[in-house]
Formats: C-alpha cells, structure tokens, sequence
C-alpha cells in the first residue's frame, strides 16, 4: 500500500480517537477530502520541480506511535537553548511530553494544541483562527489539517510580553522502525504584544522520520514576532515545513530558517500583508553537505499599501547536496508603496552541488520599489589569499570566508544564546575550531 | 635572508614577471619602484605564494630554503608578510578574533601550544598603541566599513602582531593622508630590525621619505632595469619613468 492510500485508510482509526461532533472534525473531514483527490505533490508541478517526494513514499511509515516514549533531559539538553531559561513545548514521537515541558498560563498560554482543539475555553478563539490562514488546497497543508490534533498553542494576549522565549521541540526516538509525524501549530500574539519562539526538529535515530507540520501564526496590530526555525535533522530525517502567517498593519514578523542537516527539508514559509506599514522578513542560512536537500519557497503576498518586506538567503553547498530558492513576491494593485526586497545568493564548494534559484515577482500596483538578486559562486580567491597570507590554513580559511557571508543573516538574530549556539553549529558544520566561538 | 634568482612568472600564460633577480639580507629596507603593470604587485604575491601565478623559470628562496611546493599559510608561518593593496573585508569576524587564529595558527604550525589569551590580550594593546588605533576599532568585523587608512593601519596592525622576518609591503601609501602615512610608516620604522628584512612597493616617492630605503630598484617589463641607492628614488621622482623605459628599450 502507498503512503497515500495508507494515510486515507488511518483517517478513520485518527476519528476514533477524536471528537467527530466538534466543529473542527468537519474542518479535518474537509481538508482530507482535498487530500484524497490531490494526493502527494510530484514533480510535474512547477512548486515541486526540484522536490521528489517519491522515494519518501516508498517507505512504510507508522502514522500512530505505538507506545508513549520518554526521554531524559540530560540526554536531550544539548537540544535546548539551554543557556537560558525558556518555555518548553515538546514532543516525543508526537506525543507531548509533560517531563521535558514548561507550559504556562500565567498571563499568556503557552500549552497544547490537543488542549485548545478540545476544551470549551479555548473555543472562541479556536472558532477565530484555526485553519483560517492555512492553506486549504495545497495537499501536504490539508494533509497536516485532516490529522491535526497535537503540537504548540500560543496565545499572547494584548500588550503582553512572555517572560522568556518559547522552545517548540519535536525528538523522534527510533521506537517505530519509521515514523510520520503531523504538528499542528497555532499561534497568536494580540495588539502590541510580543513572542520569540525557536523550533526545532530533532530525531534521535537512524530510523526514518517524515514530518509534515504546519503552523499557523496571526500577528494583531503593532506585534512583534520573532520565530527561529533550526533545522539540523539526522541524515534519515525529512521535514516539510508549511508556515502560514496573517499579518496586521504595523506588525513585525521576523523568521529565521537555519538549515544544516536532515534528508530532505522544504520549507513553504507564506507571508499574507492584511493592513498597512508593517514589515515581514525572511532570513535564512543554509549549509549542506553529502545528498542533503533543502528546497526553500517563500510567498510574501502585500495585499494593501505601505508595507515592507525583506528576504535575504544565503546558501552554501558542497558534497552532492542541492538547495532550491523560489521567492514569490505578488503585489496587489492597490497595494501602493511597496518596498519590497529578496536576495538569494548561494556559494558552490563542490562540482556535484546544485542550486536552483528563482525569483518569481508578479506585481500589479505601480508605485512600488521591487528589488531582487540572486547569485551562484565560488568563494573569493582573493579574499582566500588574503586569510592564507595571514598564516591561516586553507580550511580555515574557507570557513571564516563562509561564515562572513552567512554573517549578514546571522546579525539579525535577537537572541544572543541562540546566535551563539547557530555560530557553534556553523563552525561544527565547516569542521574547524577557529580558537575563538564564531 | 631572501634570494630571488631569475624569477619568470605568468598568469594565463601571459608572463608578467620576466627575470627578477633579487637579493634582500636582514636589517635591510629595499623599495620596488616601477610605473603602472611593471610587475611589481605580480612580485609581492608570487614571492607570498598566490596560487594563481604559474612560476615558470627561477624560485624563490627564503633562509636556504626553496619555496616553491609551501603554500601561502607555510610561508607565513615561515615568516613572510605582504601587507595588501586591498585589503579584504570579513563581516562577523573582529579584529581581535581574526589575529588570534592566525597566531594560533601560526603557533600550531610550529607545534606551540595556543597563546595564553592573558598574553594575547596584552600583545594587541601594546601594539594597538604603538599604531594609535583605538581599541574599539579592534572588536569591529576585520575591515569592514574601514576608511582606506583604517585599512592600511590595520595592515601594519597585523605585521606587528605576526612580527615576520620579511614584510612587503604593497602600495601601502596609496589612498593614505599624510597623517596616516606618517602612523603607518612609524609603525614600519618601529618593527624594524638588524633581523629582520622590509621590501617597500610603490609607485611614488612620498612613502620613502618616511621609511627610508638602502636600496632601490626599478621594475619594468617584468624586469628589474635599474638598482641603486635612495637617490634613485629622488631621481625617478624629478625625471618620471619615461628615461628608464628608454633606457631599457635601448
């Protein structure tokens, strides 16, 4: 049985052990029935040109984990910002994980998705914003939606600010000999208020891992939002991360993807501008080795006037790894004074490394500023003389010249364990120690 | 200390450097003077080792020793410096940071242990002084958004920390005000030694009033046509480059 026919099929055993009279179980019915027809995406559509899902669906994957796993915090802490204090969500095999969690609801909430799909409190809100932003015809999206019961709630009340960052963290533990997992995200920061969350994916395996998550993020008037997404899976771990934000004038949402690791990795990150003056960014740094794959689709889509947005990828590729970069910038007619800015640009270290890049701009206002480059490389031997002149060895050399380039993503990074903790994996992921932490 | 014995150099199979003989002891300043595409930057990088140059004919030989197989990190552990026209910005990288690798680096290659950073700590802000630059300067990204002076102080910042036996120095006064210059050529004045050797590129005479020179020569065509004392400089200054061209056409 194929993956797809597998996933149909588990749909009714997944409505045994949910609430078929809620109103959100016809949200789930809906959205599988948008899967039944369109199944996985294949490479004959142009979103996935780059992309083959086929060999992933080959492979026998458990849809339900069959026993509650735990794990201990020592073994797992080096997975954590744990430098600093923070609120934890965590899941193991996609079960939460109380042990490992720090949740709150000391002024803001900061729990379970299963707790908001199901309890009365959470209803109102729940009614507001589930599945209002995410995508209801893209497959893998409606996929995440028919199964959608388990992952990180957020909900940040009007000027308010959470004490400490939020860690969304996912282990995978090899219990199943190879497992999918759907998280289902829900987060919303009111008027004036702020959030910093870092996720991250984490198998502990070499068993096969397929993650299919989505997550949904509302930005009110005036808020801040700041999300770190760190991707450095297991050589067996694919991720397909489908991020949908709904942003209000004067907001502020900044994400960051940092892609080091894993099998395969795409991330289909979407920006929706509903309201004037605010600002979106994208930032990204992606350094891949061996057969990795890391294929990157951005949308930002400015709906009214007076908005900015940002893109800035860098990409460093060696070994037979291939990334992909398709940037959609659509700009609506009225949305007047747009400035809107992507820059992609990607150094091949090896002659088997592959990059496929595309800006894909459609724009129908007038009076707007669109800017957009993308570049392919080598490192610069100039500046390698340079380094090397200085009595640096060659290696060295090379990483403190790609670390200069993914330097400009990097500075934007607001929390400083955090920077500190992605330099450290730079300088892993380049194999030097510089004698100083990058 | 440094012998340069027929040197024929090409880039793209286009000879640049076409013959150089050169003989440089320790304690001894030699400036190479030479009108635009003489060769003389050519000169700098292959004697530091720029792989992009195919030495066709000759070597370079440093103390005894050949350097044709050592790449440019070997020769700077070995003790050669070339301070560069255009120095390269590295963002994310602080000063500080960047002379600590390559201490460390160079120290690793002559199996000594890393620097103990009290004394690290200590080396920079002596030598920060002596060049006059500020500290904050030093835990700014390695010349990014420098002045060109900035630059050029920087470079010298770093012959001092890495304190070679031969510094070649490359049009180090170009895009320097005669304040700059007169800090960076102290600084050059101050790292000299009876053991150490300085070669001085440069197209004008103004740098050498600073950093006088016991010997100098002309480059052109790939050539060294003409070697004197510091009077020759003073001459090239007054009559151009045009009478040697002559001279060596002749």
């Amino acid at each position: 049985m194929d993956l797809k026919d597998k996933l149909v099929s588990s749909f009714m055993a997944f409505e045994n052990n949910v609430d078929i009279d809620h109103p959100v179980h016809d949200v789930r019915t809906e959205a599988m029935k948008n899967f039944e027809q369109k199944g996985f995406p294949s490479k004959k559509e142009e979103a996935w040109k780059y992309t083959s899902l086929n060999s992933l669906q080959k492979i026998d994957f458990s849809i339900f984990p069959k026993q509650d796993n735990a794990l201990d915090y020592k073994d797992v802490k080096k997975y954590f910002i744990h430098d600093i204090d923070t609120y934890k969500i965590v899941f193991i095999d996609g079960i939460y994980s109380s042990n490992l969690s720090e949740t709150t609801h000391d002024g803001v909430d900061i729990c379970l998705m299963s707790s908001a799909l199901t309890k009365a409190m959470y209803k109102a809100v729940i009614d507001v914003y589930f599945n209002k932003v995410a995508s209801k015809d893209e497959s893998l999206t409606t996929l995440n939606t028919a199964f959608s019961r388990e992952g990180a709630y957020i909900y940040i009340p009007k000027n308010k600010m959470p004490k400490k960052p939020v860690e969304i963290v996912h282990f995978a533990t090899g219990n199943e000999a190879s497992l999918m997992l759907q998280p289902r995200n829900l987060i919303i920061v009111e008027e004036n208020a702020e959030l910093q969350v870092i996720e991250r994916h984490q198998s502990l395996t070499s068993n096969e891992v397929l993650t299919n998550s989505v997550t949904e993020i509302f930005a009110a008037k005036s808020a801040i939002i700041d999300y770190y997404k760190v991707q450095n899976d297991a050589a067996t771990a694919s991720l397909i991360d489908n991020t949908y934000i709904n942003q209000k004038s004067k907001s502020f949402v900044n994400v960051h993807t940092f892609s080091f690791g894993g099998k395969l990795t795409r991330n289909n990150l979407n920006f929706y501008q509903n309201g004037e003056y605010m600002d979106s960014t994208m930032k990204g740094v992606t350094i891949l080795g061996e057969k990795q794959h890391v294929d990157h689709h951005t949308l930002v889509h400015h709906i009214e006037p007076n908005c900015e947005s940002h893109q800035d990828y860098k990409g460093i590729y060696g070994e037979n790894s291939t990334g992909v970069f398709n940037g959609k910038i659509i700009v609506d007619k009225i949305a007047q004074k747009t400035n809107a800015f992507q820059q992609n640009n990607n150094i091949l270290i090896s002659d088997k490394a592959t990059i496929n890049t595309k800006p894909q701009l459609e724009i129908f206002a007038d009076d707007v500023k669109c800017s957009h480059g993308c570049t392919i490389g080598q490192l610069d031997e100039d500046a390698m003389f340079y380094l090397q002149s200085r009595g640096i060895p060659e290696k060295e050399a090379r990483a403190l010249l790609m670390y200069a380039f993914a330097n400009n993503v990097l500075e934007s990074v607001r929390i400083p364990e955090l920077k500190a903790r992605i330099n450290k994996l730079i300088a892993k992921k380049l194999g030097v120690n510089l004698g100083f932490d990058l | 200390m440094l012998k340069i014995n027929d040197l024929h150099a090409s880039v793209e199979d286009k000879e640049i450097l076409n013959g150089i003989n050169l003989e440089v002891n320790a304690g001894e300043v030699h400036a190479i003077m030479g009108p635009n595409g003489s060769g003389k930057s050519t000169l700098a990088a292959v004697i530091a080792g720029k792989e992009e140059f195919k030495v066709t004919k000759g070597n370079v030989v440093l103390d005894g020793e050949d350097l044709e197989d050592d790449a440019p990190e070997e020769r700077a552990h070995k003790g050669v410096f070339l301070s560069f026209q255009y120095p390269v910005e590295i963002p994310g990288v602080s000063v500080t940071n960047f002379m600590k690798t390559a201490i460390n680096e160079s120290r690793k290659a002559k199996g000594l242990e890393d620097m103990p950073a009290n004394q690290m700590l200590k080396m920079i802000r002596e030598k920060a002084e002596m060049l006059e630059i500020d500290r904050k300067f030093l835990s700014r990204s390695l010349n990014e958004g420098f002045s060109g002076g900035e630059k050029k102080r920087n470079e010298i910042f770093q012959m001092a920390m890495l304190e070679p036996k031969l510094a070649i120095l490359d049009e180090t006064d170009s895009g320097l005000d005669i304040d700059a210059l007169r800090i960076v050529a102290n600084g050059v004045n101050k790292l000299k030694s009876k053991d150490n050797a300085v070669i001085v590129i440069t197209h004008y005479q103004r740098l050498l009033e600073y950093i006088v020179p016991d010997f100098v020569h002309v480059l052109h065509n790939g050539k060294i046509v003409k070697s004197g004392g510091k009077e020759l400089a003073l001459e090239l200054e007054a009559k151009g480059y045009d009478w040697i061209k002559q001279e060596a056409t002749v």
